[in-house]
C-alpha cells in the first residue's frame, strides 16, 4: 500500500515533469536570436548574434561613471591569462576559469552556485596557454569546449555532465579554446591548433545528443572547390616545398562567429596557414586561410569567402570576430560585416554575398599598398632586415572590439607602433609538433632592446611606447576614419564594450578598466585592478541595478553604481 | 546496465558471527562512507563494516576475483584472503593500492573499480571468513531502475543523467560516490546520510515570502540554494525574517515502503550509476 508521503512524492514528480517542460525552454532559440532585446542578460560570446558586444542598458552614463565601485571579485584557482567572457542568464552568472572548469555563481553577490570541473588528458597540446573563452547555453544546458578537443554539455541546474562527445584528435594538436556558438538545434564550434599543424574546421553537433551534424574543412580537400590553390609543388622547385601542404595547413578558429538569422548564415574568422612563416613551402592561395568564411548554418555548405591575405607569411590568421551590422553604403542601407583584423586593415563586406566594400588600415601597415577591385591586397613583403607593419601579434587580435549603433563608430583594442622582421625557413610536418616555419624578431627603437611580449609581462615595463603601445581606436563604420584615439603606455589584449548610454569600456594590459566616453574618447573613471586584462568586458542587470564585468589577473571584478 | 554491479542484500544469516547489536550497530552507522576512510590512526582499518558494503563487495568479489583467488580466498598458492591477514598489505590503504595497481612481478593485475567499490572488496575481505556468500540475494539494476522511476518516485525529487528533479541532489554518479553501506543508510534512515550541505533550508523574506529549499552553498552573510521549484536562488541573510536550517531530510524512509528485495533492486540500480 502506498504512503501518503510517497503518493505526495509521485504528485511532486509529476509537477516537476511539468515544470521541466518550461525550464528547458529558459534560454530558448528565440531568445538567442531576439538577445539584444533582454540586454538585462549575455547570452552568447559576444553578447548577441551580432557580436556588437554593444548594451541598450544605459543606468551607467557619462555623467555618474565616476560613481562606479567595487561590488565583487571572484578570484580563479589557476595561474595563466583569463580570457573568458561570462553569460548571465536571468541573474545567474556561468563562466569558464582554466583549464577546463565552469562555475554558476550568483552576478548579484559573486557566490558560487555549483562548479564543474573537467579533467583533460594531461597530452593535450593547446597552444598559447591552454585558454578557455567561455560558453554558450540553451534551454537548460550549456556547452563548452576543451582543450583536448571535446565537446561537453552541461546541466547549467546543478553543473552536471550531460554527454560529452570527442571532436578531434588531440594528438594532433586539435584543441578547443573557443566559446561554442548556439544557432537553432546546433552548437557550433572551431578548432584550434594552427601553429602546430592542424587541417582546421568548424563542426555542428546536436544539442540534445552531442552528435555531429556538419563538418567544413577551412581547407577544402581534393576534387572540393578551393582545393586548388594548395597548388603542386613545381618540378625541381628551389627550395622545400611540401607536397601535402593542405593536411596540415592550419586554418584554425579559435574565436567565436558571428550568425544572421535572416540570413541563416553563420561567419568565422578563419586563421594562419601552417607553416605561419615560411609559404614557399605552400604554393598558392591557400583557401580558406586568413579568410573569412560564411556557411549555410544548417548545413555547414560555404556561401562566400573572402580572403584577407592569400599566401599569408606573417602570422596575421583572421580569427577575430566579425561584427555584424546594417549601415548606410553610399546613401542605402546594407547589411554590412565589419572586420578589424589582425593585419591592421578595418574592412568593410557586403554579409549577403560577401563582395569587398573597402579595406583601411588603422594602424601603421607596409604588408600592402593597396586593393584590385575585387578586395585582393597588393601584397609588399619587407625583407628580413626590414621591420613589417604591424608584428606579429598584429594590429589587433583576440580583443573583441565593439560597435555602437547609437555613435555609428566601431571600436578596435589596437596595438600601435609594433613591428616584427619576418622571415621563414623550411620546415617538415611532424604529428602535433610545432610548425611554425621559423622566424620573426622584435623590432625596436634600439638594437637588442626588449620587444613587446606577445602575451603576458612582468610588473616592470621595460621597453617603450615606441616599440608597441595600445589604444582604443574610435573609427567612423562607413568609412574607417578615425574619430578618436585614447592611447596606452603599454599594449592592449582587452576586449571593448559599449552602451547606449555612450559609455565605452575597456582594460589594458597594465591592469587599469576604464570608463571612456563612446563618442569622445574622454576618461570618465578608471580603476586599478593589479592584473592584466585580457577578456571583453561585459554588462548584465538584476533587480534593478546595471552590473560591469572584466576579468584582471586571476580575478573576475564586477562594478555597479554607488548605492 | 548489467548484473555485475548487481548488489547483494544479506540476510541476518549472512553474517554468523555478528550479534544482533553489531548488525543493529552497522545498520544505523551514521557518519561518512563505512569504510572509506580510516578514522582513527591508531587503527590500521575500521573496527566494523558496514553489511551493505560487505555485501557489495561479496558482489564484487564473486565476479571479478574468483578466477584465481577462488571463492573461498585460497585459490593462490601460499595466498589465504579468507584469513583476515595480508601477506603485503595491514592498512586498508595498502589493500587500495594492491586492488588499484596490483603487485609487480606476480600474475596479480591492478583493477580500475572506483573508489566505492574499493571499499565494497575491502569489507569482504576484511569480513571474507564470517561472510556466507551462497545467503547473499542479489538485487538487479533493471528492477531497481523501475521502482526507483516509479514506485518509489525517487525522481519526484531526484535527477538521473538529465531525468527528474532538482530538489534533492543529483544522483547521477551515485554509485562512484557513496558506498553499499552509505546508501543503505540514506534509503532506511535518511537523516542519517543527510550530507550537510544538502541540509533543507526554510527561508522567510521580510514581506512574508517562504522559500524552501536546499542548501548549496553559505556565508556569513548570504546562501545559496536549489529551491523546491528547481530555480538557483541566492538570498541575503539581511533580508529574511526567519532562517532555518534543518539537520532533518527532506527525503521519506523506504525502510516500510520496500521491501528487502526492492530495496537491494534500488541500491544495486544506485550503485551502478557512475555518471556519464
Amino acid at each position: 500500500m502506498m504512503t501518503r508521503r510517497l503518493l505526495f512524492a509521485m504528485v511532486l514528480l509529476g509537477a516537476a515533469w511539468g515544470a521541466s517542460s518550461s525550464l528547458d525552454a529558459q534560454v530558448t532559440e528565440q531568445r538567442l536570436t531576439n538577445a539584444a532585446r533582454e540586454p538585462q542578460n549575455w547570452l552568447t560570446y559576444s553578447g548577441t548574434y551580432f557580436s556588437q558586444r554593444y548594451s541598450t542598458l544605459n543606468q551607467i552614463t557619462p555623467a555618474n561613471a565616476k560613481n562606479l565601485e567595487l561590488k565583487w571579485m571572484f578570484q580563479t584557482r589557476l595561474a595563466g591569462t583569463w580570457q573568458a567572457t561570462p553569460l548571465v542568464v536571468d541573474g545567474v552568472m556561468y563562466i569558464t576559469q582554466r583549464i577546463n572548469d565552469v562555475i554558476a555563481l550568483d552576478a548579484k553577490t559573486g557566490r558560487v552556485f555549483w562548479t564543474y570541473q573537467y579533467t583533460p588528458s594531461p597530452d593535450h597540446k593547446a597552444c598559447c596557454g591552454a585558454n578557455n573563452r567561455g560558453l554558450a547555453i540553451l534551454g537548460d544546458t550549456l556547452f563548452m569546449g576543451t582543450v583536448d578537443a571535446h565537446l561537453v554539455a552541461i546541466d547549467a541546474k546543478d553543473g552536471r555532465p550531460l554527454w560529452n562527445t570527442q571532436v578531434a584528435d588531440m594528438k594532433s594538436a586539435y584543441s578547443l579554446t573557443v566559446a561554442p556558438l548556439v544557432v537553432k538545434d546546433k552548437v557550433i564550434v572551431g578548432l584550434g591548433g594552427g601553429e602546430l599543424g592542424i587541417r582546421g574546421f568548424i563542426a555542428a553537433y546536436d544539442v540534445k545528443s552531442g552528435k555531429e551534424v556538419w563538418r567544413f574543412y577551412t581547407i577544402p580537400g581534393p576534387g572540393e572547390r578551393g582545393h586548388e590553390t594548395w597548388e603542386e609543388c613545381p618540378p625541381n622547385a628551389p627550395t622545400y616545398c611540401d607536397p601535402e601542404a593542405w593536411k596540415h595547413g592550419g586554418a584554425s578558429v579559435w574565436l567565436t562567429g558571428s550568425y544572421d538569422p535572416a540570413l541563416n548564415l553563420t561567419y568565422w574568422g578563419v586563421g594562419n596557414a601552417g607553416p605561419s612563416h615560411n609559404p614557399s613551402q605552400r604554393p598558392g592561395d591557400n583557401l580558406y586561410t586568413c579568410s573569412v568564411v560564411a556557411l549555410n548554418a544548417d548545413t555547414g555548405k560555404l556561401t562566400w569567402h573572402y580572403q584577407f591575405v592569400p599566401n599569408e607569411k606573417y602570422d596575421f590568421d583572421a580569427t577575430q570576430i566579425p561584427v555584424l551590422a546594417d549601415i548606410d553604403w553610399n546613401g542605402q542601407p546594407i547589411k554590412a560585416m565589419l572586420f578589424a583584423n589582425r593585419n591592421g586593415v578595418y574592412y568593410v563586406l557586403d554579409r549577403v554575398t560577401g563582395r569587398f566594400l573597402f579595406g583601411r588600415p588603422f594602424v601603421k601597415v607596409n604588408w600592402l599598398s593597396g586593393f584590385d577591385e575585387r578586395g585582393r591586397p597588393n601584397q609588399t613583403p619587407q625583407s628580413f632586415d626590414q621591420p613589417t607593419w604591424p608584428g606579429t601579434q598584429g594590429g589587433t587580435n583576440w580583443y573583441s572590439p565593439s560597435y555602437s549603433p547609437r555613435t555609428g563608430l566601431f571600436y578596435i583594442p589596437a596595438w600601435e607602433n609594433y613591428a616584427n622582421f619576418v622571415g621563414g625557413t623550411p620546415t617538415q610536418y611532424q604529428e602535433g609538433r610545432n610548425f611554425g616555419g621559423c622566424c620573426t624578431k622584435p623590432y625596436g627603437p634600439v638594437p637588442g632592446a626588449p620587444g613587446v611580449p606577445s602575451i603576458q609581462r612582468g610588473p616592470i615595463n621595460n621597453w617603450t611606447e615606441t616599440a608597441g603601445s595600445g589604444a582604443v581606436i574610435a573609427i567612423d563604420a562607413r568609412t574607417g576614419e578615425q574619430k578618436w584615439k585614447y592611447s596606452f603606455t603599454d599594449v592592449t589584449d582587452s576586449g571593448i564594450l559599449t552602451t547606449a548610454s555612450d559609455v565605452l569600456f575597456t582594460g589594458v594590459r597594465e591592469g587599469f578598466f576604464h570608463a571612456l566616453n563612446a563618442r569622445t574618447g574622454e576618461l570618465l573613471w578608471r580603476v586599478s585592478l593589479g592584473g592584466q586584462i585580457v577578456s571583453g568586458p561585459m554588462t548584465y542587470q538584476v533587480d534593478g541595478k546595471q552590473y560591469v564585468a572584466t576579468i584582471a589577473g586571476h580575478s573576475l571584478v564586477v562594478f555597479s553604481l554607488r548605492d | 546496465m548489467n548484473i555485475e554491479y548487481m548488489f547483494a542484500i544479506m540476510t541476518s544469516s549472512a553474517i554468523r558471527r555478528w550479534s544482533a547489536l553489531e548488525v543493529v550497530l552497522a545498520l544505523l552507522w551514521v557518519g561518512g562512507p563505512a569504510i572509506a576512510q580510516n578514522q582513527n590512526a591508531a587503527l590500521d582499518h575500521p573496527v566494523q563494516y558496514a553489511p551493505a558494503d560487505i555485501a557489495f563487495g561479496a558482489s564484487l568479489y564473486s565476479g571479478q576475483c574468483t578466477t584465481c583467488h577462488g571463492s573461498t580466498g585460497d585459490g593462490v598458492g601460499g595466498v589465504n584472503l579468507g584469513s583476515g591477514k595480508f601477506r603485503r598489505a595491514t592498512t586498508d590503504r595498502e589493500l587500495t593500492t594492491i586492488i588499484s595497481t596490483g603487485i609487480a612481478g606476480t600474475a596479480m593485475p591492478g583493477f580500475k573499480f572506483n573508489a566505492t567499490e574499493v571499499d565494497g572488496l575491502i569489507a569482504y575481505l576484511r569480513n571474507m571468513n564470517s561472510f556466507d556468500l551462497s545467503s547473499v540475494k542479489p538485487g538487479d539494476v533493471k528492477r531497481g531502475k523501475a521502482i526507483f522511476e516509479g514506485k518509489g518516485a525517487c525522481l519526484a525529487c531526484h535527477r538521473v543523467q538529465g531525468k527528474g528533479s532538482y530538489v534533492g541532489p543529483n544522483l547521477s554518479d551515485i554509485g562512484t560516490v557513496r558506498g553499499a553501506g552509505a546508501l543503505e543508510r540514506s534509503l532506511i534512515d535518511p537523516t542519517s546520510g543527510l550530507m550537510p550541505i544538502n541540509r533543507p533550508v526554510r527561508a522567510v523574506k521580510k514581506d512574508g515570502t517562504v522559500i524552501t529549499g536546499r542548501r548549496l552553498n553559505e556565508d556569513t552573510y548570504s546562501v545559496q540554494l536549489m529551491d523546491t521549484n528547481g530555480r538557483l536562488l541566492s538570498l541575503m541573510k539581511g533580508d529574511l525574517r526567519e532562517y532555518q536550517i534543518s539537520t532533518k531530510a527532506s527525503m521519506p524512509s523506504y525502510k516500510n515502503e520496500l521491501d528487502a528485495t526492492e530495496l537491494a533492486d534500488v541500491m544495486a540500480y544506485l550503485l551502478s550509476l557512475k555518471g556519464s
